[in-house]
């Protein structure tokens, strides 16, 4: 089962719709409200990224009986040191980002803690991609 | 998954249902639907919260109260009445007329409700101060809330704060106090004078609990016609008793709107009524609150004061509770105030404050299996694409949606909706005679023969 989403960059009063989305049919499917969780928290900070730093983006959704995988493919500024990125606290958020509440730098670092797999590929000046699997 | 019979409260009588579908539509976890022109239930769905009893023109979905007779079997009769009691009635009925009159029905002992909130209130700050419960914590006192994560929130139930509310510390305390006078414990019946369903539920099926402190239950509507009654045909010799204890007037607001949230020293927010519930809630399982420690959430508006047994308006019961709790408070003694009644019985209730976890029950699965399910949502999907969108409930569904999914689940066809019946009778594969049948086999016979009573059965909605 393929879902699909597209993102606008800077829309935050719709970050969310697709976690919330997402969360609705995996409830449906009996997932575990458990891993379920765990999608959601990687799915909405994925998203809020996408809104907070790039211009738009598109969320594939594969959901099979072993995994679930989310891609998120954004056209935006990219992401020039991944590995800084990927530090707790580090953030390049705007100051108005962080007014929102969002920001915090715990992004990355807690898509990675919650998914059993996580690859992630940027090219600066063109956008980054991830992909988030959890496993069923 | 707790394997309990569940007990719904709310009773549909089908010889009162005029199939109006207005239930129907203010369910909130779509729990009926409306065939052979009547209402019927889908227990699993239901969370006893009273929406379809408050908007039914007929009176014909009752809430099951206990024989008032009943309290006859025991020698001491407690009635345990929260404080929205005195909210009913008109500031000229003082709580010593209720007093007078619960015990003139035949009570031995008369005890509010909230007497022990000020001690829930302390455990549910040392609660919160655990960092080993999730956050944020979500108050348990609302039983309709409780079910309303059980079925639609699974992902919650874990939120759920495990202590229960004043009203069974009450019990215990009254209980405990009574044996100490050498009282049997056979002997006492504690009843509870509940504004809403859901309390009812939760005392004859408990979550959390294998058995509820409450002997039975009294419908607040039947105590408030009692009182009235009694007091309107007062005499000269009518004398009001004096009330041993009073309450403590700091714990009367328990039930209200910020009542709990008042004694939490953590960050917490009050939610009232049902739609402000499902949409904070899907906010805190989308992630999205950080930040919060503690939720009071209630399903009615006004919390108890608008619980669907309760009489009187729920704006003007809030403005009564408040001056009477400013009344009292000038009468009240300051020390007293700041000792619950309950450290009498410390030990004895904080061995007994703790509830079992929460088992989920979540009723959104299309199958227990999930490639059966992902190929149900397919089929849903399917249908959906056919289906107008316009949520008309004509096909006896609340939504398109719930048709959809009662059409995989087997429970209903697709010529049950009226537009796909339109579009069938054009093609044609559908007699229109034949889609006239499914009409009435849906909404009954009776609902397409000329009825000039509709005036007067739709009266206003309370």
């Amino acid at each position: 089962m393929q879902l699909e989403y597209s993102i606008e960059g800077g829309d935050f009063s719709h970050a969310g719709f697709a976690s919330s989305q997402v969360k609705r049919v995996l409830k449906q499917l009996n997932v575990d409200p458990k891993l379920i969780k765990r999608v959601v928290v990687c799915l909405y900070e994925a998203e809020v990224n996408v809104v907070a730093h790039a211009y738009s983006g598109i969320i594939h959704v594969l959901i099979n009986t072993n995994e679930i995988v989310m891609k998120l493919v954004d056209k935006g500024p990219g992401i020039p040191d991944i590995s800084l990125a990927m530090q707790k606290g580090y953030s390049t958020a705007s100051d108005k980002v962080r007014e929102m509440g969002f920001g915090a730098g715990m992004g990355l670092p807690n898509i990675q803690h919650n998914a059993d797999d996580f690859k992630i590929s940027s090219n600066v000046g063109e956008g980054t991609n991830l992909e988030i699997t959890i496993k069923l | 998954m707790d394997k309990r019979e569940l007990h719904h409260v709310l009773k549909i009588l089908p010889e009162v249902c005029i199939g109006c579908s207005n239930c129907m539509r203010v369910c909130p976890t779509h729990a009926l639907r409306i065939s052979n022109g009547k209402a019927i239930l889908y227990p699993n769905r239901c969370i006893d919260c009273g929406e379809c009893y408050r908007v039914c023109p007929v009176n014909a979905i009752i809430v099951e109260q206990d024989d008032f007779n009943i309290i006859f079997e025991y020698k001491r009769r407690v009635a345990l009445i929260p404080a929205v009691l005195l909210g009913q009635f008109s500031e000229d009925v003082t709580t010593d007329d209720i007093h007078t009159v619960l015990i003139q029905l035949g009570f031995t002992d008369v005890f509010e409700v909230e007497n022990s909130a000020d001690f829930v209130g302390e455990y549910i700050n040392k609660y919160l101060a655990d960092p080993d419960k999730p956050k944020p914590v979500i108050s348990s006192f609302c039983p309709a809330i409780v079910r309303l994560i059980q079925v639609k929130y699974p992902a919650l139930v874990d939120n759920i704060m495990l202590l229960k509310p004043p009203l069974d510390l009450s019990a215990m305390y009254y209980k405990k106090m009574l044996m100490e006078q050498g009282v049997g414990e056979e002997d006492i019946g504690i009843f509870y004078v509940t504004p809403c369903a859901a309390k009812i539920a939760a005392v004859k099926s408990p979550v959390g609990e294998d058995k509820s402190e409450i002997s039975g239950v009294i419908n607040m509507d039947f105590i408030y016609n009692k009182v009235l009654k009694v007091y309107k045909n007062r005499d000269k010799e009518y004398e009001a008793l004096n009330r041993e204890t009073a309450c403590n007037p700091k714990n009367l607001m328990w039930s209200l709107t910020n009542g709990e949230a008042n004694f939490v020293k953590a960050k917490c927010l009050a939610i009232d009524s049902l739609d402000n519930a499902m949409e904070f809630l899907d906010k805190v399982e989308n992630q999205e609150i950080g930040d919060v420690d503690f939720l009071e959430i209630r399903a009615c508006d006004e919390s108890c004061a608008g619980g669907v047994l309760t009489t009187g308006n729920r704006f003007l019961t809030v403005q009564r509770l408040k001056s009477f709790f400013n009344d009292e408070k000038a009468n009240f003694d300051d020390d007293k105030a700041n000792i619950s009644i309950c450290n009498k019985y410390r030990d004895y209730l904080v061995g007994r404050i703790s509830v079992e976890p929460i088992a989920p029950r979540g009723i959104d699965k299309l199958d227990d299996d999930m490639t059966k399910a992902m190929k149900k949502m397919e089929r849903i999907n399917r249908i959906m694409c056919y289906l107008p969108g316009i949520d008309c409930g004509s096909c006896g569904a609340p939504t398109c949606q719930t048709l959809a999914e009662d059409i995989v689940h087997g429970r209903a066809a697709i010529s049950h909706c009226i537009f796909l019946q339109k579009t069938m009778e054009q093609i044609p594969m559908l007699n229109p005679s034949h889609s006239f049948r499914i009409m009435e086999k849906i909404w009954g016979k009776e609902r397409f023969q000329k009825d000039c009573s509709k005036a007067k059965t739709y009266r206003i909605r309370r």
